[in-house]
């Protein structure tokens, strides 16, 4: 019998364990935490995790959101090839994430053939049952996605699908926000569905390298509250190492099938975040053997236009790496709003906007 | 997109496996990236299974989280 989560939301430990925060957190200086994962930003806000810290401990939400980093540049290839006849196949996430002239949803509105799949494996089988169709599955998501796609690519599906590879990997742009010196991180809560697949290893460099604490966390919100109290812990201690508070579904060496797979198919190269520019070795592309199914080789996929990233006064970029509040952008709640985005970390359900549009305001500090 | 739920194996067919997400909501989810048996509980991603969960270390999660408390509440008691 599994244990009931409720034990993880306890309020009693919950009080203590803020009371221990409260104790650790420094008189004066501020100290700031920054997590990069989507799920973490939605236990924060929608359980008011911020109103229970002192206020000189800030949670900052870093680029956790995988389809607000998936640059203009590669939905304005998405588009091309569903304009192009092609049967596009994606994850509902990314649908209206706009590109520089339209977001997928509104080619479909042009009559373009886009359908919204749950998981790789039911785009295949609708190239399966549809021969005569081209299709081409739209690949994004971080290190807990990109393992699914290297399952199926190995297993040699149709030639009738092909896949736009637009996969990133998370410790790269964690190593750009640590290297941000106007952002002075005090420490890192890792993202713990990621971390299943990666294990501690690839995080290891941070409290070694750059001397910053490093708590791979769960989604209950005692799991956040605890992953906070571990690096002020830490902090205090002037002991920063990496540690690991999710360990009913991380261990160390992570999901070393998933990762043998992954390094099967793919090949990492630099590529390019919204919000972020160029990371090096932080996108994953197919491997030679594989490029029958790159997308981008078979159908000779080439954006002409320079694509707008950031629209003209959306605040994304700040947003994405911490550095503003959604309420800190003009446009948040006015001119941007769920129903009508302006900027992508305000349409995907793990955008940090999206998720600070539906809080209430008590729950935001 | 990174979020991943948990589900009990219910039924395994080959690579893939029949899950119950609670309350009855079964679903097949593809198991080729994890070592899952029946009535095992796997972290569910996109329709991938991409980790077993082990209720001995959510058994741990919680006493750890206890003993660091009353660890300390000694401490300041000092």
């Amino acid at each position: 019998m599994m244990i009931k989560s409720l034990r993880f939301r306890n309020a009693t430990l919950a009080k203590h364990v803020v009371r221990r925060i409260r104790k650790l957190a420094p008189k004066e200086d501020t100290l700031k935490v920054c997590h990069v994962c989507g799920t973490h930003e939605w236990t924060i806000t929608h359980f008011g995790l911020r109103t229970l810290l002192p206020t000189n401990v800030e949670v900052i939400a870093g680029p956790g959101c995988p389809v607000c980093i998936v640059p203009a540049s590669e939905i304005d290839e998405a588009v091309q090839l569903a304009l192009n006849d092609l049967v596009v196949t994606c994850f509902g996430d990314i649908l209206r994430v706009p590109g520089s002239k339209m977001s997928l949803l509104d080619a479909k509105a042009e009559g373009a053939d886009v359908h919204v799949v749950y998981s790789v494996g039911d785009a295949i089988k609708m190239a399966e049952r549809e021969p005569d169709k081209e299709f081409v599955f739209f690949a994004i998501g971080f290190e807990t996605t990109a393992p699914s796609t290297a399952v199926e690519v190995l297993k040699q599906p149709p030639k009738n699908i092909s896949f736009l590879i637009s996969h990133r990997l998370i410790p790269p742009a964690m190593k750009v926000l640590v290297e941000m010196k106007d952002l002075s991180l005090n420490g890192f809560i890792a993202p713990g569905h990621v971390s299943t697949v990666i294990g501690l290893e690839p995080y290891e460099i941070f409290p070694k390298i750059y001397g910053m604490p490093t708590v791979v966390a769960g989604f209950e919100p005692l799991d956040v509250l605890f992953g906070v109290y571990m690096i002020l812990k830490q902090l205090s201690q002037y002991k920063p190492c990496l540690e690991n508070e999710y360990v009913r579904a991380v261990r160390s060496e992570g999901n070393v099938k998933a990762q043998k797979l992954m390094k099967e198919v793919f090949e990492v190269v630099d590529g390019n975040w919204r919000g972020l520019g160029t990371i090096q070795s932080s996108t994953l592309r197919l491997r030679k053997e594989h490029e029958a199914y790159d997308a981008r080789l078979k159908y000779d996929v080439n954006i002409q236009q320079s694509s707008v990233d950031i629209p003209p006064g959306c605040k994304c970029h700040l947003v994405i790496i911490g550095k503003i509040k959604p309420t800190e952008c003009p446009l948040f709640m006015k001119t941007c709003t769920p129903q009508k985005p302006v900027g992508p970390c305000m349409v995907g359900s793990e955008g940090t906007c999206r998720i600070w549009s539906k809080a209430s305001r008590t729950n935001l500090n | 997109m990174c979020l991943a739920i948990p589900a009990r194996v219910v039924s395994i067919t080959g690579d893939n496996a029949q899950v119950d997400f609670g309350e009855g909501v079964l679903r097949e989810v593809n198991i080729t990236l994890v070592e899952a048996k029946v009535s095992d509980y796997v972290l569910v991603h996109a329709g991938y299974a991409i980790q077993v969960l082990s209720e001995e270390d959510a058994q741990e999660t919680l006493r750890l989280w206890n003993e660091i408390l009353e660890a300390e509440v000694k401490i300041n008691n000092k």
